[in-house]
């Protein structure tokens, strides 16, 4: 191994690694809550899927989608090597222990989090990315164009209440995830100051507060505001 | 006894302590009533009385680490009801009185639970791993000849007291027991950071940062996962602040020093 693959295996490489593909990921929230918010302009869609259209032709979107994909990928690995490591650390454990003492239950619980997150993202992209990028959608007119109708797919999918029972529980999993996970990252990457510190712990806290809540107001809307 | 509460009750206890016979034998929980003990023993002359006990009836006694009996050496452990050093915040087990507890209270006893800690009988772990740490660079080479004047290299205070503060860890692995991923990050960060503050740790920062970092990896010890548990459970009051500072050297290290390995 070089230098660079030993740094990036070490312990403190791979949270340096969870670390930034951690707000990566952060930051695509931000842009795909924005971009969702177009589903609650009364026009039948049409924004929606205009903004849809573009955002799985645009060719920096596309070039983005991979680097978003190789953050996820990322994260997932390290964090299996990471919980690996970490299991194998204690192979005996406590017959009494009482961790709620010392430190939060999402801290404690990431992998769970992730893992609940990981299962949630599997059923989305199922629902959403896979008919929208390899076909499946009706087709919709919008200014003479003709576009792929994901609003239509949207509206649909919110309806069943199973469904949108997931998305509010994932929601909830994120939440915790980010709680836990936006200030780690800074702590992590060796961020840390007093005059900059608590507020990046307030700020994190209510990011992940309002974005989880942005997201599972969606599947709310349409299942309790939305007719057919 | 000089000191003393006139008031104070003496107590029974039931304990569940972990005994095992060596590295090789498996071990297991095992239950002892203790009777009479005075709410202001500490814990491990709680553990002397039983021991006694244990001796009169030809019994092996429960093997525990202990030393200065005073808080300050690092040499005592044991994780008492599910807390490493018992339940009171910034107190090592010897310091922990019985006070603490009620007649009547079952109290289980357990060693540091570690893969790099292996037990060595009874609650005594093996904590070489900190040693051979410590030895990978937890140190600074200063030549010998005259006596340098005190003070004559400036450091802020606000810069003294902080090393002063990572300096003051005793290295008794309180943090490794209390963290889920039995990481040794607060211990190791005490150490780098306490002299990468200070000039005369400069010198070998980059090496140091790196070679603990390395050699803290092959003792076997978790990742950080940012928890806490550590500093809530020093008895010292390690900072957090360090294991950033911690992170940062290392990056910073690796990035820029002339190792190529």
């Amino acid at each position: 191994m070089n230098w660079f693959t030993k740094t990036f295996s070490s312990t403190i490489g791979r949270k340096i690694i969870m670390s930034i593909t951690g707000l990566f990921l952060i930051s695509f929230l931000v842009v795909h809550l924005v971009g969702n918010l177009q589903l609650f302009k009364d026009d039948g869609g049409a924004a929606f899927n205009v903004y849809s259209h573009f955002m799985g032709n645009n060719p920096i979107i596309r070039t983005m989608e991979i680097v978003l994909l190789l953050g996820f990928l990322f994260h997932i690995y390290d964090a299996i090597a990471l919980t690996r490591r970490n299991k194998a650390s204690r192979p005996v454990g406590y017959a009494n222990n009482h961790p709620q003492e010392n430190s939060t239950w999402s801290s404690r619980n990431m992998g769970l989090l992730g893992t609940v997150i990981l299962v949630f993202l599997i059923i989305h992209l199922w629902n959403f990315f896979v008919p929208a990028r390899f076909g499946g959608l009706d087709p919709i007119v919008v200014e003479n164009v003709e576009y792929d109708n994901l609003y239509i797919k949207v509206v649909q999918s919110f309806q069943i209440w199973w469904y949108v029972a997931i998305y509010v529980l994932a929601m909830v999993a994120l939440a915790y995830h980010l709680i836990h996970g936006f200030q780690s990252a800074f702590q992590s990457l060796g961020l840390t100051h007093k005059k900059y510190t608590p507020f990046i712990q307030k700020f994190g806290y209510a990011f992940s507060v309002i974005i989880c809540l942005g997201f599972a107001i969606i599947p709310l809307y349409f299942f309790f505001f939305f007719e057919l | 006894m000089a000191g003393s509460n006139p008031n104070a009750k003496p107590m029974d206890l039931t304990l569940k302590v972990w005994r095992q016979k060596d590295r090789n034998s498996a071990g297991s929980m095992v239950t002892y009533p203790v009777v009479g003990i005075s709410p202001d023993m500490s814990f491990l002359e709680m553990l002397d009385v039983l021991n006694e006990d244990l001796l009169r009836k030809g019994e092996e006694p429960i093997a525990f680490d202990h030393d200065c009996r005073e808080g300050i050496c690092g040499m005592c452990s044991l994780f008492i009801n599910g807390r490493a050093h018992g339940p009171e915040r910034g107190t090592t087990t010897c310091q922990l009185h019985m006070r603490h507890f009620s007649h009547g209270d079952t109290i289980t006893i357990e060693p540091w639970r570690a893969a790099a800690f292996p037990v060595h009988k009874d609650l005594i772990v093996d904590r070489s791993a900190f040693d051979r740490i410590q030895q990978a660079g937890g140190y600074i080479s200063v030549n010998t000849g005259g006596v340098p004047d005190a003070n004559e290299i400036p450091i802020p205070k606000s810069i003294a007291d902080k090393a002063f503060d990572a300096a003051t860890c005793i290295g008794c692995g309180a943090c490794v027991a209390a963290c889920k991923n039995a990481s040794a990050m607060l211990f190791v960060s005490a150490k780098v950071s306490q002299m990468a503050m200070l000039p005369q740790g400069k010198t070998e920062r980059k090496t140091r940062a790196e070679n603990m970092v390395a050699q803290m990896d092959i003792e076997g010890f978790g990742a950080c996962s940012n928890t806490g548990a550590c500093a809530a459970e020093c008895p010292v009051g390690i900072s957090l602040e360090n294991i950033a500072m911690l992170n940062r050297e290392y990056l910073g290290a690796r990035l820029t020093s002339e190792n190529l390995a």
